[in-house]
């Protein structure tokens, strides 16, 4: 051993050296947001809780082709369709297993009219299982909900698809 | 205070137990709050360093985190693994909190402020935290479970090899300051160096055996960079894996108290305990007290910062660095600090 490494042990430089790093640190502001008032901001591809969307004059826009629910990979769409009084197809079941959903966005890709969509809201926990085997009626509800945030990041992305 | 209690016509021995006991409750009961506190303090300065907020949803800014897990841990059920010893179970924790209180009967808060102001108080602590190690060793054994006894067999070990270090340390403030007694050592350091500063920790020649204390006190308390008994990489939980609910608690809770004890021990034995650092009158408006709170808050902050810097020893380099470095370092200090003492303090005498 060489007399600097030995002062180096001795006055445990390298030591003292990360000490002072992570006093550096200690200053330093924060990397992480205060979560529940703060939040990060959110690109208009975000995909978090799905929504079926409905036309500007109510009608539901869901046509039940169910590509959705043949590409979801982690098989959490069902869907049961029949024909309307009026004589359009329509569905009358569309649940999603939300706790099956692996938040890939395949179903919005596959959707030829827009209908399901994953919308901006990531705060849908629950309390019980139960309570994330989403149906239609649910469904629709965040639709009618995130209308508007929906169709502004639908609009924002446009360009890029 | 037994005076008091005899004025108001008890016997001396039932005034000296009231009084005795009073005083215990006056250390421990604020002792139990700083716990709390101080356990708080430590997950922000962890959080700061790593550029997080910790904790901040109890209380304003979070200061009542830690009743809040107090209150917890206090609701949940003890369980006791069918297999585990259980007298010795239960009785692990108690010894560990306990032998951590007792300590702090020595313990000078200013000057003339100490429950028990016997003469070989530094013995006693060496002797009390020494037994803080069968907490340990009993859990790791009674609850009977592979993990907590490696624990065991390693906190055992651990505490061994640095306690020698720590004594021989010892020897050398004691050498400085010629009493076993902490109070009397703290008044050794009045003016101490160049008499203008308070504490041994000036001196150059105790100041590498604070550093060395420094490092044994984290050792002693197993923290992190030698926390090997509850590695979680490698053991679980150690010791505690098996422990729930206030059994689990009692270990935190002497865990932290022994942890403020070395704070005090680093501040009472190298930095003037309740002394302000420059002897210079002003300083002395200041209580007393203060100065040692604060000196131990500085320490705390050190091990918490320590903490969140280094990362664990191996089990080798923890008994290398124990026997084969802070050793024979302390050994040779207590020679140099002997020689240095006879050469100028008593001359040509010998």
């Amino acid at each position: 051993m060489n007399p600097l490494s030995w002062l180096k042990a001795f006055t445990l430089w390298e030591i003292v050296r990360a000490h002072a790093l992570t006093l550096k640190y200690f200053f330093k502001p924060k990397a992480t947001i205060n979560y529940p008032y703060e939040k990060n901001p959110q690109s208009p591809r975000f995909r978090g809780e799905h929504a079926l969307r409905r036309y500007p004059n109510g009608e539901e826009r869901c046509i039940a082709c169910k590509l959705c629910e043949a590409i979801c990979p982690a098989l959490a769409i069902t869907i049961e369709a029949e024909e309307r009084e009026d004589g359009s197809r329509r569905t009358t079941r569309y649940d999603i297993d939300m706790v099956k959903c692996i938040y890939c966005g395949l179903c919005q890709e596959a959707c030829p009219v827009d209908a399901i969509v994953e919308g901006p809201n990531l705060e849908f926990a629950t309390e019980t299982r139960e309570e994330l085997l989403y149906d239609k009626a649910k469904l629709l509800a965040n639709g009618d909900k995130w209308e508007q945030a929906i169709a502004a990041n639908l609009a924002a992305d446009a360009p890029y698809r | 205070m037994t005076a008091t209690f005899q004025h108001w016509g008890m016997t001396y021995e039932w005034s000296w137990l009231f009084a005795t006991v009073i005083g215990i409750l006056v250390i421990a009961l604020p002792l139990m709050l700083a716990v709390a506190m101080i356990i708080y303090a430590e997950r922000k300065i962890w959080a700061a360093i790593a550029l997080r907020r910790g904790p901040n949803v109890v209380g304003p800014w979070g200061v009542l985190q830690s009743f809040a897990d107090g209150l917890k841990v206090f609701l949940k059920e003890t369980i006791i693994p069918t297999s585990a010893n259980q007298g010795l179970f239960l009785l692990a924790p108690i010894v560990s909190f306990t032998v951590a209180l007792i300590v702090w009967a020595v313990i000078p808060f200013d000057a003339g402020v100490v429950l028990a102001d016997i003469n070989v108080g530094l013995l006693y602590i060496l002797a009390a935290s020494s037994l803080g190690v069968y907490g340990v060793i009993i859990a790791g054994w009674a609850s009977n479970s592979k993990y907590p006894f490696y624990s065991a067999l390693r906190a055992a070990a651990q505490m061994v090899s640095y306690e020698v270090s720590i004594g021989f340390v010892l020897i050398s403030v004691v050498l400085y300051a010629n009493s076993f007694n902490l109070t009397a050592i703290v008044l050794a350091q009045k003016g101490n160096v160049l008499g203008i500063f308070n504490g041994f920790g000036f001196n150059p020649l105790l100041f590498p055996m604070w550093v060395v204390f420094l490092i044994s006190s984290m050792a002693e308390t197993f923290r992190t960079p030698f926390d090997l008994t509850e590695a979680e990489s490698e053991l679980v939980a150690g010791f505690q894996t098996e422990y729930s609910s206030m059994s689990f608690a009692l270990f935190w809770l002497g865990e932290y108290g022994n942890v403020l004890l070395m704070c005090a021990l680093n501040a009472i034995l190298f930095w003037g305990g309740w002394l302000p650092p420059i002897d210079w009158a002003p300083l002395y408006w200041i209580p007393g007290i203060l100065w040692l709170f604060a000196k131990m808050l500085f320490f705390f902050f050190v091990f918490g910062w320590v903490r969140a810097t280094v990362p664990r020893y191996r089990y080798d380099q923890l008994m290398r660095l124990g026997w084969k470095i802070f050793l024979p370092l302390s050994i040779a200090f207590v020679v140099i600090v002997s020689g240095w003492l006879m050469l100028t303090r008593y001359g040509a005498a010998a």
